[in-house]
């Protein structure tokens, strides 16, 4: 596959087994930088287990996961990194990270991936600043001279905990949860933890952000509000997209880029536009009458 | 009212059957235990006596009191239940922002309150067995918050640290003759790396298997202390451990001594006063770290660690380095309280180390409601210094004979009241959270919603 210059995320021959089952089969797709790239695909296609091996949750069994960041020359490096068993080349054009040699913690921390969880995973014991504050962990721990220096009170954490409360501060603003900052993440309403756990994924600073189902159990105007908030994420931050979705009026509005999946293996990949007419995706989701198996199977070639 | 009193007749019903069940199991139960009595003659025969009166005395105390339960206070919970919560009156606001300055000046005069009330002479004795004592397990249950209440980290075997404590002062101060100030620090690093040694096999232990884990580490502390003959002495203990000094002068009764130096007369009151700031001192060094550390990020991502570690991870927290930081932060306060403890008492052996004290500090943190260092503070002044009080009531003999002993019903009394407490208090005296930064209003976190931890 010929890397071209605005790839950000190039996943190549991913296969994740568990045991017998073969939950992603040797799939192939990349990323543009500035993209909003979809991946769907019916239940139990094997879309969050690809999330989970590009965030690190999983290890896969096969497969390379290449991240870039910086200039695009930085792709040069890819067989010299992949043969010299590194997980990231860093130069002062950009750098290159192998995902899938990462712990999850350090493709957040080091690679700069967030995510977000289909069920949704915020702390609700701690109010929505709290939430917001643990996102930008790494940052503070270094202003805190890893805890030394904030236990003995140096002013210099205080300037970057006010810094890190201001950053806070913006997204709730932008989430229109400014209000609430101070009440327990766990006592907000469905679509306002929805809001809330991206914002706190926004603040890890990422390059791609990935979303698994962020429009579940959204109503349509939460839907349209939602739309909103990705345009312009992609729009102010600069961050790329990949996203799992369900709800078609998101993906096909929003998405530049969609990847489609079934049982693990990836049957259409291209434009919004194409996809929605493509037969084989027709097919998948909706299934055929019995009648017409045999025509569908010919033309997809089955 | 008509539709009310076939419904009172229902509940009255229930009650009572209720209160008949409850006291037969209370019959089952104490038939043996209590019904029953062997004892021995005068020609040394094991004879079996009968205990009818005191049996159905019981049985009908238990019989008569879920009776009282279910008629006067099930209804008044249910109807609290049904109430909305309402807002802190202003008044408890007040207390709020009084109590813990109020509670700081109290436990700083304590020494001098309790001279001018008990006397110079018996003064020693309330202020060594009451103040220090409980301000031991104030600091050890402060130590243990932060492992517990905060990172949700489930410990059993918090008692080894404090043992590793006690026993490096003891051997480092008698071998080498060390200070007392310069072993302080060196045990709370020695405890802290015990901390992490134990902290690394079971970073991917959760909830149960944790505790276990835990407990068993307890033990092989203990174990080895008991065995380990030519280090430790094994239960013989280590006698004759150096007493802490005034910044070099010792509390003697020769000329160089604290008395002389001050031209104050001899009395054995001075070291025990003096003691009294140091581990005061200590506990408020443990609220302190504790306080800042919680509006620090590591702090926060203890919390964050007990709420949700996957999203944690997601977030790119080290969850290895956040836990191993916990155990060796809760570890070095219990490594600090165990070096005092070994210099207090000049006498160290396992003994003092068994399961059940880590049992104890534990249930002070329960019970004050984990998280909270106030509510840990008043726990561990309920149980250590209820025993002490217990000790105390002479007067309960006039009326229960010469032979009443109050501590002998120590634990009975301490199991009734964790019972009660975990009926009125699920989540502990002091549920509530206080969150760690504000952005315009300090409101507190309901307990439902905080988590407890799953490991």
């Amino acid at each position: 596959m010929a890397v071209g210059d605005d790839i950000l995320l190039q996943v190549e021959h991913l296969t994740m087994r568990f045991g017998g089952l073969v939950a992603v089969d040797d799939l192939s797709f990349t990323a543009r930088q500035g993209d909003i790239t979809a991946l769907i695909g019916p239940n139990g296609a094997g879309k969050t287990t690809v999330f989970n091996c590009i965030t690190g949750f999983y290890r896969p069994s096969e497969g390379r996961i290449a991240l870039r960041h910086g200039n695009a020359l930085a792709w040069d490096w890819l067989e010299t990194l992949t043969n010299g068993g590194e997980r990231n080349l860093t130069r002062s054009a950009g750098a290159l990270y192998l995902l899938e040699r990462m712990p999850e913690y350090l493709v957040t921390q080091q690679a700069r991936v967030a995510r977000t969880f289909q069920n949704i995973r915020l702390f609700p014991g701690m109010t929505v600043l709290e939430n917001l504050l643990v996102a930008q962990h790494n940052r503070l721990m270094l202003a805190s001279g890893y805890t030394l220096l904030g236990v003995l009170g140096f002013p210099s954490y205080a300037a970057a905990e006010r810094a890190a409360i201001e950053r806070a501060r913006t997204w709730l603003d932008r989430i229109g949860l400014t209000a609430r900052a101070d009440d327990a993440a766990g006592d907000l309403p469905y679509g306002a933890q929805r809001r809330l756990e991206i914002a706190r994924a926004m603040c890890t600073e990422p390059v791609l952000l990935c979303l698994d189902e962020p429009a579940a159990g959204l109503n349509p105007r939460e839907s349209a509000e939602l739309n909103e908030l990705l345009l312009a994420i992609r729009e102010q931050q600069g961050t790329s997209i990949l996203l799992i979705e369900h709800d078609m009026s998101v993906v096909m509005e929003i998405s530049d880029h969609v990847v489609v999946l079934d049982y693990g293996v990836k049957i259409a990949d291209g434009a919004p536009a194409t996809i929605r007419d493509n037969p084989k995706v027709v097919a998948a989701y909706l299934g055929v009458p019995d009648k017409d198996v045999a025509n569908v199977e010919a033309e997809v070639g089955l | 009212m008509g539709a009310d009193v076939p419904g009172m007749r229902a509940d009255t019903a229930r009650a009572l059957r209720d209160a008949s069940v409850t006291a037969l199991l209370a019959f089952g139960l104490f038939l043996p235990l209590i019904g029953f009595q062997t004892v021995t003659n005068v020609r040394n025969d094991l004879i079996l006596v009968t205990r009818w009166p005191l049996l159905f005395a019981i049985v009908a105390i238990v019989g008569l009191g879920r009776l009282a339960y279910a008629l006067a206070v099930e209804p008044r919970l249910k109807q609290r239940a049904l109430r909305p919560a309402t807002p802190a009156a202003a008044w408890r606001k007040q207390v709020g922002k009084w109590f813990i300055p109020f509670a700081i000046g109290f436990v700083v005069a304590y020494p001098a309150i309790v001279i001018a009330t008990a006397g110079f002479g018996r003064a020693v004795k309330w202020i060594d067995n009451f103040g220090i004592q409980v301000l031991i397990y104030v600091m050890l249950g402060w130590g243990l918050n932060i492992v517990v209440g905060l990172a949700g980290l489930l410990d059993l075997g918090y008692v080894a640290f404090y043992a590793v404590g006690a026993y490096s002062y003891a051997l480092l101060a008698k071998t080498f003759g060390f200070s007392f100030w310069l072993l302080l620090p060196l045990a709370g690093v020695l405890a802290s790396f015990w901390g992490i040694l134990l902290g690394f096999p079971v970073l991917r232990l959760r909830g149960d298997y944790l505790a276990i884990v835990t407990l068993a580490f307890g033990e092989i502390v203990r174990i080895v202390l008991i065995n380990w003959v030519d280090l430790t002495n094994g239960y013989a203990g280590i006698t004759g451990i150096p007493r802490p000094t005034f910044f070099g002068i010792p509390f003697s009764a020769d000329d160089n001594g604290f008395a002389a130096v001050f031209g104050l007369e001899f009395s054995p009151i001075y070291r025990t006063i003096f003691l009294y700031y140091l581990i005061l001192a200590l506990a408020l060094l443990t609220a302190f770290v504790t306080v800042r550390l919680r509006r620090l990020p590591v702090g926060r991502a203890w919390e964050a660690l007990r709420e949700d570690e996957i999203a944690c991870r997601s977030l790119g927290i080290n969850t290895t380095n956040t836990k191993l930081t916990a155990f060796a932060m809760g570890a070095m306060f219990a490594g600090f309280a165990g070096s005092f403890f070994a210099a207090r008492q000049g006498f160290i052996s396992p003994e003092s180390f068994t399961f059940l004290e880590s049992a104890t500090i534990l249930s002070i943190v329960v019970l004050g409601g984990m998280g909270s260092q106030i509510g840990v503070a008043i726990a561990a002044i309920a149980m250590i210094g209820g025993t002490e009080i217990m000790r105390e009531l002479d007067f309960l003999k006039l009326i229960f004979g010469s032979t009443f002993d109050p501590t002998q019903y120590r634990m009975l009394l301490f199991g009734l009241a964790m019972v009660l407490i975990m009926i009125w208090r699920p989540r502990g005296l002091i549920a509530t959270r206080e969150p760690s930064v504000v952005l315009k209003e300090r409101k507190v976190i309901g307990a439902d919603l905080v988590k407890e931890g799953h490991g």
